[in-house]
């Protein structure tokens, strides 16, 4: 895929493969978008759905900082929390501010920004942060790297915390009563849904998002990513400027994490700082490794694939199950995670390529006969 | 005024000495694998669960802490062999992500067992007892950490300095390359490693979970990562660089924790600012203004010190 990227021609026309993969794409799409009228809204396949297509944006963006960029970042949550925070708090209607900031007198801000130009600003204060983290951070290497960002991560966690800032983030207190997915539902005047879309919005959201951060890694920035990654001297001494090319990763990278952290926000219908841990960016990058670190189809697939199984498929090794009178052993709350974390282990230990290796998903379709399952980019 | 501070100082020089005990192990990993053993945090924790489960089936004290102490230094053994073993020479980066595997493994596993529930840690006499020190009342332990602490670090040094296995780690921490030429069985060295690391790990467990009481299977992380951090503060790979680093924060981090009190009793100020909430932030800012100020922290450069 790089190398016909290195030899590009201008405006040239997109062989088969690229075209399958995107009617792969939009099938999947279209697929949401007619489940969704058609099994009842309750289905735990849209919790996996929504849920996953946040968390694919979270892992490629996190993968175009460790898997393009070669830089060892942790910082995740602390960027999805700014995410989250900040369309929390200019979305909640006026008229809620009130029982929601029930210690903080209501709190300052007094106005409501249009949930899309909340979801952008999301992005672009953590953006900013990134940015402010950025300038002393990205001189250090490797582990030191990831430590430092690990660090800030829990420094913003504690500052949203904090009860001197409560005026504006609540404190350690719930902000909730914010336009969610379910929101983007179309009803008619007595309340009863006529067109579902709380699927397809989030699906919509993460594909725009995503395709931006591909159309990224295949421009002349994501050559000069890539080309840190491989070998940063190397990479310096053809010209590449490491600090503003860094930064530039590290900057978007933050940026659809905020996005992904304002989605995760209504995923989840409310917001509190002690969530985004240090245990949650550790999830994540758990994700970008089973997907292929380097592959962007990898992260999306194996985040619907990871919040599929924690959520939906293992669920029944948490109850107690008997089979012909004969109670099987080890079953109860928690072996879920368990069976989980050995399978995490597995991948790690053997399955180093994870899913997709650095394959994306034109390639399924170019070398040998198409393996069958596409796989949602979104 | 000191009777102000003193509480806190006390405590802090006891939380200190803990940190420093879980610090070494992340220190000697690291000065020879070049390894953040982010697992190591969940190792102290296995070793308090251990402790609750082992006290709980009825074990009078003088076998449970040996078993404690053995089963710890076993399970870091298990950890390098399973674990970290088939990825010697793999890229850094796959060691790391494999040693968070192990870190989410470990809680999900104590999770399981313990039912999600906060376990309570059993008593041990002599350091659960209260002793007071000038006007302010406080536990044994506060006293025996610091003394028991600098006891193990002098013993640990010793060891590195004076016997083989400890020539072989300095060795091997110099250049691993060629210390494997010159016949230093590595693995047997990395395991040793391992198992000192844990060892005093669970003992920094005993005295950290007599202090606070209760364990559950995230109460490893947050003093892991201090610990870490103390270990980059004082210079990763220097042993007695982490016991500084690790005092300096838990006194810091103490301090700061009641430093709204302080302040007050002092006359300075006559509000409360809410600083509890930055005493662990506070560990991450002077970790990042180390990093950039003098990357190799305090003891890095003295290469003699380095296991």
């Amino acid at each position: 895929m790089n190398t016909d990227s290195l030899t590009a021609k201008p405006r040239k026309k997109l062989d088969r493969a690229t075209v399958i993969a995107i009617g792969v794409i939009f099938a999947i799409y279209a697929l949401a978008f007619v489940l969704e009228q058609v099994i009842p809204s309750t289905s735990m396949l849209f919790t996996v759905l929504k849920k996953g297509a946040t968390y694919a944006l979270v892992a490629v963006s996190m993968n175009l900082l460790n898997g393009f960029t070669g830089l060892f970042s942790l910082g995740q949550a602390g960027f999805m929390l700014i995410g989250a925070y900040t369309y929390a708090v200019f979305t909640i209607p006026v008229a809620q501010r009130m029982s929601v900031y029930q210690y903080y007198n209501g709190g300052v801000i007094q106005f409501t920004l249009p949930v899309l130009v909340a979801i952008a600003l999301a992005g672009v204060f953590a953006a900013l942060f990134a940015f402010l983290i950025g300038l002393p951070v990205l001189r250090l290497k490797s582990d030191y790297l990831a430590i430092a960002t690990l660090g800030f991560a829990e420094i913003i966690r504690a500052i949203f915390q904090w009860d001197k800032l409560g005026v504006v983030t609540n404190g350690s207190n719930l902000l909730r009563l914010f336009p969610t997915f379910n929101d983007f539902n179309i009803k008619d005047a007595s309340g009863n849904v006529t067109l579902h879309l709380s699927t397809l919005i989030p699906f919509l959201i993460a594909g725009v998002c995503i395709l931006f951060i591909v159309m990224l890694i295949n421009s002349s920035y994501g050559r000069a990513f890539k080309a840190i990654r491989d070998d940063e001297t190397a990479a310096e001494a053809m010209g590449i400027n490491l600090p503003r090319h860094k930064m530039i990763a590290f900057c978007t990278s933050s940026f659809f994490a905020g996005v992904g952290g304002a989605m995760l926000a209504m995923y989840q219908n409310s917001v509190q700082a002690k969530y985004f841990t240090t245990s949650m960016t550790y999830e994540i990058l758990l994700i970008v490794v089973i997907g292929g670190i380097g592959s962007v189809t990898g992260s999306c697939i194996s985040s619907f694939l990871f919040v599929a199984c924690s959520e939906w498929w293992l669920r029944f090794l948490d109850q107690e199950q008997t089979i012909n009178g004969w109670q099987v052993p080890l079953l109860r709350n928690g072996f879920r995670l368990v069976v989980f974390s050995l399978i995490i282990m597995a991948v790690v230990l053997f399955f180093r390529k994870g899913i997709m290796g650095t394959r994306e998903l034109p390639d399924l379709f170019r070398r040998r006969k198409p393996s069958g399952k596409g796989g949602a980019k979104a | 005024m000191l009777s102000t501070v003193l509480p806190y100082l006390l405590s802090g020089i006891s939380v200190g000495g803990q940190y420093a005990l879980i610090a070494i192990g992340y220190t000697m990993v690291y000065g020879i694998l070049r390894l953040i053993n982010f697992a190591h945090g969940d190792v102290f924790m296995v070793a308090g669960i251990l402790m609750v489960y082992i006290t709980a089936s009825g074990a009078p004290l003088y076998v449970s802490i040996p078993l404690v102490l053995v089963t710890t230094a076993l399970i870091g053994f298990a950890i390098e062999r399973v674990a970290y073993k088939p990825l010697r020479s793999a890229p850094r980066m796959s060691i790391m992500i494999s040693a968070i595997g192990v870190s989410y493994t470990l809680q999900n596993l104590v999770l399981y067992i313990t039912g999600g529930l906060n376990q309570f840690y059993p008593s041990i006499p002599f350091i659960s007892d209260t002793v007071t020190i000038g006007t302010t009342s406080t536990r044994m332990v506060t006293i025996v950490t610091p003394i028991l602490t600098l006891l193990l670090v002098i013993a640990l040094v010793m060891l590195i300095n004076h016997t083989k296995i400890g020539m072989a780690m300095r060795a091997v921490s110099k250049d691993f390359e060629t210390s494997r030429l010159m016949g230093i069985k590595i693995n047997s060295v990395i395991s040793v490693t391992f198992v000192i690391g844990s060892f005093l790990a669970a003992v920094g467990s005993i005295l950290y979970f007599t202090n606070y009481s209760t364990v559950i299977q995230t109460s490893g992380s947050m003093p892991g990562l201090k610990a870490f951090v103390a270990a980059v503060f004082g210079g990763i790979g220097s042993v007695p660089g982490a016991v500084v680093g690790a005092f300096i924060i838990g006194i810091c981090e103490n301090l700061i924790k009641g430093l709204d009190t302080i302040l007050v009793k002092a006359g300075i100020s006559t509000k409360m600012f809410g600083f509890t909430t930055f005493s662990d932030a506070f560990t991450f800012a002077l970790l990042i203004i180390i990093l950039i100020v003098k990357p190799t922290g305090l003891f890095g450069e003295k290469q003699t010190d380095k296991v």
